[in-house]
C-alpha cells in the first residue's frame, strides 16, 4: 500500500517541477524587461537598472536564476506583486478561501443535483426523462458559462430581485475573516442574517460554475450505472426476489460509483477553470478575478505565482483522486 | 423499436454477399441518430451563412446608424424591419454582426482543429511508434500542459503572447494539443504490433510509411470523433478569451467579444447579450451532438 502511495507521488514530482518551469520562463517569455516593467513611464538611470538587475539576479545564467526561483518555491517564497507589494503567496491564500468555497458548493451542486437524475436516467432508460436528462445535460456541457451567468442575473437577480448581483457579503455586514469560507465566518460569529445574505450571495455563481460539472456528473453516472446493470450480478441478486430498489441502490450503486468518483475527481480543473470567467461575471473576490486582474495590471509575479499554485493545487487533488481510487479498488493497486 | 429495425434489416437489405461499404455502413448508423443529424444541419447551415456572409447579411456588421441606437428586435416595440434582431448600442445591425461572427468561429474552429490535430498527431505518432525514452518525453510534456485548468492555461498564453485573435486561436490550440496526442499514442499502439504491421516491416517498409500509410489510416475514427468535439472547445474558449477582453478585440464581430463589449446595456437592452450566447450555445451543441453521433456510429463496441 505504501509502496504504491510513494510510486504514485513520484510520478507527479517531475510534472511539478515541469509546471514550476514553465511558470518560471512565463514571466520571461512576457515581451518587456522586468525592471523596466515595473518602473513604468518613469524611465531608470542605466547605472540603476545594471545594479537591480545585478540586485535581482537577473544578470545570472538561466539555469541558476531557475534553480534560485525552485529553491523559493520550495520555501513558499514566490515573490512579490508588483502592484500591492505583497507576498504573491499570502495574497493568493487570503483570496482562495472564497475561490474553493464557491468551488466546494458548485461541485456539492453538481453531485447533489446530477448524481440522482443520472441514476434514474439509467433505470428508465428510453423513457421521456431519460432524453430530458440527456439533452439538458448535453445543453450544459455547451453552454457558454459567461452568457449563463449574465442570464441569470437579468433573471433572477434584475428581473425578480431575489438575489444580489455581485459580491459575498451585503455592505450592511461586517464578519472577521477566520477560515475565509464566508458562511462557515458568518455562523461562527453567530451573524445569521449575514449567513442568510452569504447564502444569497453564493447561489447563482454555484449554479452557474455547476452547470458543466453537473452535466459531465449526470452523463458519467447515467453510463456507469446503465453498464452495471447489464451484469450477471444484478441479474442474480434480482433473481434471488431481491426488491428492485435495493438492487439499485446497493448493488449497482455501490459498483457505479466508482467512476463517478473519479471524474468528481477530475472536475477540479474544470472548476478553477471555470472559476476564472464565474468569479469576473459577479464580482466573486477569489483568486479566478484576481488573476486575470493581474494580468490587465501587468502584474507577473502575481499571475506567475497564482498559476503554479492553482496548478498544484488541481495535481495534489489528482493525485490524491488516484490514490484514493487505488486504496478503494485492489485491482488497480495490484495492477502492475 | 430498435428491435424491429433489426430483424427486419436482414429481409429489406438485398442478398449479396458482400458486406456494404464502410462508409454506407456508417451512414446507416448515423442517420437514425436525431440528435446528430439535427446538429449536422445546424452546422451546415451555420457554414453556409458563414460561407455567403456577404450575401446573407442584411448590413454591413460595422456601419453604425446613428438613428437607430439599441434598437430592439423586431417583434417587440420600438422594433423596425430594418434590424430583425435590434441593434447595438452604437447602432449597428445585430444580425449581420451574429452572422458575419459566425464565419469567424467558424474559421477559429477550423484553424484551431487544424493546428493542434497536426502537432497531436505528429507528437502522439512518434510517441506511440518509437516508444521508450521518447515517448516518456513526449507524454510527460503533454502531462505538464494537462495539469493546468485548460482556460487557465489559454489565459496565461495570450496574456503572453498579448490580446489579439490569431494568438487566441494559438492559446487554444496548444491547450488541446494533449488530447490529440494521447489519443494517437493510445490509437498506435494498440495498433502497433499487429500482424499486418510486423507484415509490412517485414516487406520493409521505413517507419514513415508504416506510421503514416499503414498504422494512421486504422487510428482515424477516435481522432474524427475528436476533431469534431475540438470545434466545440475552440469555439467555447475562443469566446471566453473575447469576453475576457484577451481575446478578438472590438469592433471585430466575434461572439464573445460582442458580448463583453455591451455588457452595461444587460438591464436597458437584453437583446445586446443574449443574441451572441444563444449563437455559441447553439453552434458549441450542436458540435457536441455530431460529435456524439460519430462516436456511435464509429464505435464497433456500440453497433448493433
Amino acid at each position: 500500500m505504501l509502496r504504491f502511495i510513494l510510486t504514485r507521488v513520484s510520478l507527479v514530482i517531475p510534472t511539478f517541477l515541469g509546471v514550476t518551469f514553465l511558470t518560471f520562463l512565463l514571466i520571461r517569455l512576457v515581451p518587456g524587461d522586468p525592471i523596466e516593467v515595473r518602473v513604468g513611464e518613469r524611465g531608470i538611470p542605466p547605472e540603476r537598472l545594471l545594479e537591480l538587475r545585478h540586485e535581482l539576479g537577473l544578470d545570472r545564467p538561466l539555469w541558476q536564476q531557475f534553480l534560485d526561483y525552485i529553491a523559493g518555491v520550495l520555501q513558499g517564497d514566490l515573490g512579490v506583486s508588483l502592484v500591492t507589494r505583497n507576498s504573491v503567496l499570502s495574497e493568493f491564500l487570503t483570496l482562495f478561501p472564497a475561490t474553493l468555497e464557491l468551488a466546494a458548493l458548485a461541485m456539492l451542486f453538481a453531485t447533489v443535483v446530477g448524481l440522482p437524475a443520472g441514476i434514474v436516467a439509467a433505470v428508465r432508460r428510453g423513457s421521456v426523462f431519460d432524453h430530458g436528462v440527456m439533452g439538458v445535460s448535453l445543453t450544459g456541457y455547451s453552454m457558454p458559462i459567461f452568457w449563463w451567468g449574465l442570464l441569470l442575473i437579468l433573471f433572477f437577480s434584475v428581473g425578480l430581485g431575489w438575489t444580489p448581483v455581485s459580491g459575498r457579503l451585503d455592505l450592511l455586514y461586517y464578519v472577521e475573516p477566520v477560515t475565509g469560507f464566508m458562511l462557515v465566518d458568518t455562523l461562527m460569529a453567530g451573524e445569521y442574517g449575514a449567513f442568510w445574505s452569504a447564502l444569497h450571495h453564493l447561489v447563482l455563481p454555484m449554479i452557474v460554475l455547476g452547470t458543466v460539472p453537473l452535466a459531465v456528473v449526470a452523463r458519467m453516472t447515467r453510463s456507469a450505472m446503465l453498464e452495471v446493470l447489464g451484469e450477471d450480478y444484478i441479474r442474480t441478486a434480482k433473481a434471488k426476489g431481491l426488491a428492485g430498489k435495493r438492487v439499485i441502490g446497493l448493488h449497482a450503486l455501490r459498483n457505479a460509483l466508482i467512476p463517478v468518483v473519479t471524474v468528481i475527481g477530475l472536475q477540479v480543473g474544470t472548476l478553477l477553470g471555470g472559476a476564472i470567467l464565474t468569479e469576473t461575471i459577479f464580482s466573486w473576490p477569489g483568486v479566478g478575478k484576481w488573476l486575470i486582474e493581474s494580468i490587465n495590471r501587468r502584474d507577473y509575479p502575481a499571475l506567475q505565482g497564482g498559476v503554479l499554485l492553482i496548478a498544484t493545487t488541481v495535481m495534489a487533488v489528482n493525485l490524491l483522486v488516484d490514490v484514493l481510487y487505488g486504496v478503494l479498488n485492489p485491482r488497480i493497486r495490484h495492477s502492475r | 423499436m430498435t428491435i424491429d429495425v433489426q430483424d427486419t434489416l436482414p429481409a429489406a437489405s438485398p442478398p449479396v454477399s458482400q458486406p456494404p461499404h464502410p462508409l454506407v455502413e456508417f451512414w446507416y448508423h448515423f442517420r437514425q441518430n436525431k440528435g446528430a443529424m439535427a446538429g449536422l444541419a445546424v452546422i451546415l447551415l451555420i457554414a453556409v451563412v458563414a460561407l455567403f456572409a456577404d450575401v446573407v447579411a442584411p448590413h454591413d456588421p460595422n456601419i453604425q446608424y446613428r438613428d437607430a441606437i439599441l434598437v430592439p428586435p423586431v417583434w417587440q416595440e420600438g422594433g423596425r424591419w430594418a434590424f430583425l434582431l435590434g441593434t447595438d448600442d452604437i447602432g449597428r445591425d445585430m444580425l449581420s454582426r451574429l452572422i458575419f461572427g459566425a464565419r469567424l468561429s467558424m474559421m477559429i474552429g477550423l484553424i484551431v482543429v487544424t493546428l493542434s490535430l497536426a502537432v497531436g498527431l505528429a507528437l502522439g505518432m512518434i510517441a506511440g511508434f518509437f516508444g521508450g525514452v521518447t515517448d516518456a518525453l513526449v507524454m510527460r510534456f503533454m502531462d505538464i500542459l494537462l495539469s493546468l485548468p485548460s482556460l487557465l492555461l489559454a489565459v496565461v498564453v495570450a496574456a503572453i503572447l498579448g490580446p489579439g485573435l490569431v494568438n487566441a486561436m494559438l492559446a487554444v490550440s496548444i491547450v488541446v494539443i494533449p488530447h490529440y496526442a494521447r489519443l494517437t499514442r493510445a490509437a498506435v499502439m494498440a495498433e502497433a504490433n499487429k500482424d499486418y504491421v510486423v507484415a509490412s516491416r517485414v516487406a520493409g517498409a521505413g517507419p514513415l510509411r508504416l506510421m503514416l500509410v499503414v498504422i494512421l489510416p486504422n487510428c482515424v475514427a477516435p481522432l474524427i470523433v475528436q476533431a469534431t468535439l475540438g470545434f466545440s472547445t475552440a469555439i467555447l474558449d475562443a469566446a471566453a478569451l473575447g469576453f475576457l477582453g484577451l481575446g478578438a478585440q472590438p469592433p471585430t464581430p466575434e461572439w464573445g467579444t460582442m458580448l463583453a463589449s455591451s455588457l452595461q446595456f444587460l438591464q436597458r437592452a437584453p437583446w445586446v447579450v443574449t443574441w451572441p450566447g444563444v449563437a455559441i450555445l447553439v453552434t458549441v451543441l450542436a458540435f457536441n451532438l455530431l460529435g456524439d453521433g460519430l462516436r456511435d456510429a464509429l464505435d464497433p463496441k456500440l453497433k448493433r
